[in-house]
């Protein structure tokens, strides 16, 4: 007996798969600031920086015997991967093997980061290539999912100290927002004077940890304390919560930061003057006449209405 | 018995129900009704039927008096307006007459609570009443545009022009859904028509509006080709429906062997006592093309054209008949399915239900081009089995050999604004006295900095590792300092993480608090839109916009001093947001007004 019925497909949410491993297997990826010229001003020597880095890169990695760790430098003027616990070179290393590699192969990516640069002199202290990093850590994460169902669970971990390069604004937010649709949580230990803007967006959008250590010569037990947890267990354990968000956004034509602003109504792009037409879409602007205020686009921007 | 308009009666005035009353004469127009006493000192009333919100009376009775109560808003107790009439007849003309009244002020009521603001309109604005329809609704459904509506428009701050201007999508959402879907047929099975019986009377009445009569040519086949042959050459279409609903009669009362006996007499009864035929061919084709590849364990009791179904009737009773009668019977289940078929098709056609006929034909229509369709389909044969050879070897999977399914992603979401109005407390700190952007000055050229970077690193592999990594004390400085940073947030922000200052302050103080934030930033939008000041129109609006701004201040300090001491900390951290960015418009405003009266003077 055949009764037609109408029958509503109800959408099952994908649900990231539980990974065959044991759920606290995790795969590190550290993001390693070595922007020379913060380095030469900054309050922690670089030397007991690494110290700090390669005995918690250690711990790390006795947590669990199948845990991995990338290490991905963020040069002034390149990245690259430093090391990485996976591959057969590194396989059945011992801890004093580790560093040796690891500081072999940065101290011929410093070399190679020098060779790119091309002014003499540098304003301030410049920026480091925070968006690079961000991208490579991405795309290591990436193969990993495409591994295979059995695999450990990525997160990122940023040991940033330069300032925010506002250039970089549009690749750093694309690079969260690709974190954030893959389920990854990008952390954040910021090392010099000033709070990063774009950290602290990127670990409240993907849900990640922010932190900026108060005294810097105990770095060693800030990463143990905050950054090892693996992220099963981050979700019955009680880590630092930021005060408050900086949203602000940087302008596309100056790079500044800035409070108010002109939007694209097509594209979205943000303006700190008036313009003839958009920089990347590059649909004219309307003038603002009397009545009709909606062809031009001024709006003010309010920190807390930017997403 | 007078003007439609106007009914004068004479009744008595009563405060309540034993009040012996004051004669006089009762005069009711539709706008108001006036009530002037015999005796000239006493009351007299004139009440528009504005205030006017229902009306009770009495019940006829002869020992009960003829009462019509007007009674007002219920927030007045009591407050209503008794009449006591002389006959029950009196009475209840001006009871009509006050339905009728009140039905019209309730039409012209509501629009006139929330349209007092289209006075306001600009004269140039043409509404018309679809946008006003769709305005007053979206204004009904969401409470907080409600609130600013009635913030802004009615105090006169914004026009409505301004308010909609930005909110066009809202409005536009609506008039998508409207009118696109077409409505298909009921799933009630409104062509199994049931009549009334009269026992007094013995009559059978069947009902037939134009729906149901096009359901009945869409789901019986043969009765419609019947109608297209017998109706108008051989009968009356009162006649075909009257011998339909007959068969109708018989086959409910399942009196198949009565059934039988008129068939024999009649045949154009015979068609509707008949199994249809139509019907019959079309399912044998459905069959022969159903797709081999479903994977359907059909077996001869799902052929329902025959046979019938599992000996279950159509009221459940189990009865065994002769095969003499077969034809004569029919069965739930083919009717059910049937009828489900036909509402899964949908409308074939789009024509005005009135005209019988001219129903009938349309359908006529549409089926015959649907056979051709069928027919040049089945023509190709040898085509056809091949597709369908084609058409299997597709359809069965080998499941390893598949690709794998997609990575799991997290969809993107955008947030409520809301959400940021907390986490903007940073902010707040920082102009509150942070010690802000320090801008680090590196005196070493590029050469010597990585000198000293490559330095460093060959130190490190030579010397190895500061021995111990970290002092103990240290250690146990750091460990408490971030113990106590934790719940000293958890104290001020709870345990629930996702809890916010705000939860924690009673619910009406966050209420305010998130309604000034919406329409600081409504009033912000407009203001900020309006610069340059091109035209005078754009220089009242903004002078408007800033008293309305001014307002708002010393309501936000308000709140603060009515929190909590220990509240009042994080409140003012969130309220200084909104007073930092309304202080930005005023000097904004102010800037501009001294540039603009130096430009003046100039001139």
């Amino acid at each position: 007996m055949c009764i037609c019925l109408l029958v509503e497909t109800a959408e099952i949410p994908l649900m990231a798969p539980v990974p065959l491993y044991a759920d606290d297997v995790s795969l590190l990826m550290v993001l390693l600031d070595t922007n020379p010229f913060f380095w030469s001003t900054a309050s922690l020597s670089f030397s007991s920086f690494l110290s700090h880095v390669l005995a918690f890169l250690n711990s790390a990695l006795l947590l669990n015997q199948l845990n991995q760790v990338v290490v991905v430098a963020t040069g002034f003027n390149s990245c690259d991967y430093i090391y990485d616990s996976s591959s057969s070179a590194a396989f059945n290393q011992s801890s004093p093997a580790l560093c040796t590699t690891l500081l072999q192969t940065l101290e011929e990516f410093v070399s190679k980061d020098e060779q790119l640069s091309t002014k003499n002199e540098v304003i301030g202290i410049g920026s480091s290539l925070l968006s690079g990093s961000l991208s490579m850590a991405l795309c290591y994460i990436q193969r990993v999912f495409r591994s295979g169902p059995i695999r450990p669970q990525p997160r990122i971990l940023c040991l940033q100290g330069s300032p925010d390069g506002p250039e970089q604004y549009v690749a750093i937010m694309n690079s969260i927002f690709s974190a954030q649709r893959s389920m990854v949580p990008i952390d954040s230990c910021v090392i010099g004077g000033q709070h990063s803007a774009f950290l602290q967006q990127a670990s409240y959008i993907t849900g990640g940890v922010y932190l900026k250590p108060q005294q810097m010569d105990g770095m060693f037990q800030y990463l143990s304390t905050v950054f090892a947890t693996d992220l099963h267990s981050r979700s019955f354990l009680q880590l630092p919560k930021p005060a408050g968000i900086d949203f602000r956004a940087s302008c596309f034509c100056h790079k500044n930061t800035i409070d108010m602003g002109y939007i694209c109504s097509v594209c979205l792009s943000i303006f700190c003057k008036h313009h003839k037409k958009c920089s990347t879409c590059g649909s004219v602007f309307g003038k603002s006449s009397a009545v009709d205020n909606l062809t031009s686009d001024r709006k003010r921007k309010h920190p807390e209405t930017c997403p | 018995m007078g003007a439609a308009t106007q009914v004068v009666r004479r009744a008595k005035y009563k405060t309540s129900v034993k009040d012996p009353g004051t004669a006089g004469v009762l005069k009711m127009t539709e706008e108001k009704f006036v009530f002037l006493p015999n005796d000239p000192r006493s009351i007299k009333l004139e009440v528009d039927f504005k205030f006017i919100k229902g009306h009770k009376f009495t019940k006829e009775g002869s020992n009960k008096q003829a009462l019509l109560n007007l009674t007002q808003e219920s927030e007045i107790k009591g407050g209503g307006y008794i009449f006591e009439f002389e006959t029950f007849s009196d009475r209840d003309v001006c009871r009509d007459f006050v339905g009728k009244a009140l039905a019209k002020s309730e039409g012209a009521a509501k629009p006139s609570v929330s349209e007092r603001s289209a006075v306001t309109l600009n004269q140039d604005e043409q509404l018309n009443k679809v946008e006003m329809e769709r305005r007053i609704k979206l204004l009904r459904e969401n409470s907080e545009l409600q609130k600013l509506h009635k913030e802004f428009v009615i105090s006169g701050v914004l026009t409505e022009a301004e308010f909609w201007a930005t909110r066009k999508k809202l409005l536009d959402g609506d008039s998508g859904k409207v009118s696109k879907q077409r409505v298909g047929f009921k799933s009630a099975m409104i062509s199994d028509v049931k009549p009334l019986t009269d026992g007094r009377t013995n009559k059978v009445t069947f009902s037939l509006t134009p729906e149901i009569i096009h359901q009945i040519f869409a789901e019986k086949p043969a009765v419609h080709q019947a109608f297209l042959n017998f109706v108008p050459s051989k009968m009356t279409e009162m006649d075909f429906w009257t011998k339909y609903c007959r068969a109708e009669y018989l086959h409910r009362t399942k009196n198949s062997v009565a059934a039988a006996a008129e068939a024999a007499e009649d045949e154009e009864l015979a068609v509707f006592l008949n199994h249809d035929d139509i019907l019959a061919s079309e399912a044998r084709r459905k069959i022969r093309r159903v797709d081999p590849t479903l994977d359907m364990e059909a077996d001869q009791g799902d052929d329902y054209t025959h046979l019938s179904d599992h000996g279950i009737l159509r009221d459940g009773n189990k009865e065994i008949t002769d095969t003499q009668y077969e034809q004569y019977r029919r069965t739930l289940s083919q009717d059910l399915n049937r009828h489900a078929a036909v509402v899964l098709e949908g409308r074939a056609i789009d024509v005005e239900l009135g005209d019988t006929r001219s129903v009938a034909e349309a359908l006529a229509r549409s089926k015959r081009v649907l056979t051709a369709v069928e027919l040049a389909n089945e023509s190709s044969d040898g085509n056809a089995i091949k597709e369908r050879v084609d058409k299997i070897s597709r359809m069965t999977e080998i499941e390893d050999l598949q690709a794998p399914h997609d990575l799991p992603l997290a969809p993107l979401c955008i947030k409520d604004p809301r959400d940021y109005f907390d986490t903007q407390q940073a902010n707040a700190l920082k102009t509150l006295g942070d010690s802000g952007t320090r801008r680090m000055k590196c005196s070493l050229s590029s050469t010597e900095a990585y000198g000293s970077l490559k330095e460093i690193i060959s130190e490190i592999k030579v010397v190895g590792l500061s021995e111990p990594v970290l002092e103990p004390d240290v250690a146990l400085k750091v460990f408490n300092g971030l113990t106590q940073n934790i719940s000293s947030t958890k104290y001020h922000m709870g345990t629930n993480s996702h809890e916010s200052v705000l939860d924690r302050l009673p619910n009406v103080t966050k209420e305010e608090l998130l309604h000034h934030w919406t329409s600081i930033q409504e009033l912000l939008k407009h203001f900020w839109s309006s610069y340059p000041i091109t035209t005078p129109y754009l220089g009242t609006k903004v002078n408007r916009l800033k008293d309305a701004m001014s307002h708002i201040y010393p309501q936000l300090q308000e709140i603060k001093e009515s929190v909590q001491s220990d509240l009042r900390h994080q409140v003012s951290l969130l309220v200084q947001p909104m007073i930092q960015a309304l202080d930005a418009a005023f000097a904004h405003y102010d800037a501009d007004s001294h540039k603009r009266a130096a430009q003046n003077a100039e001139r």
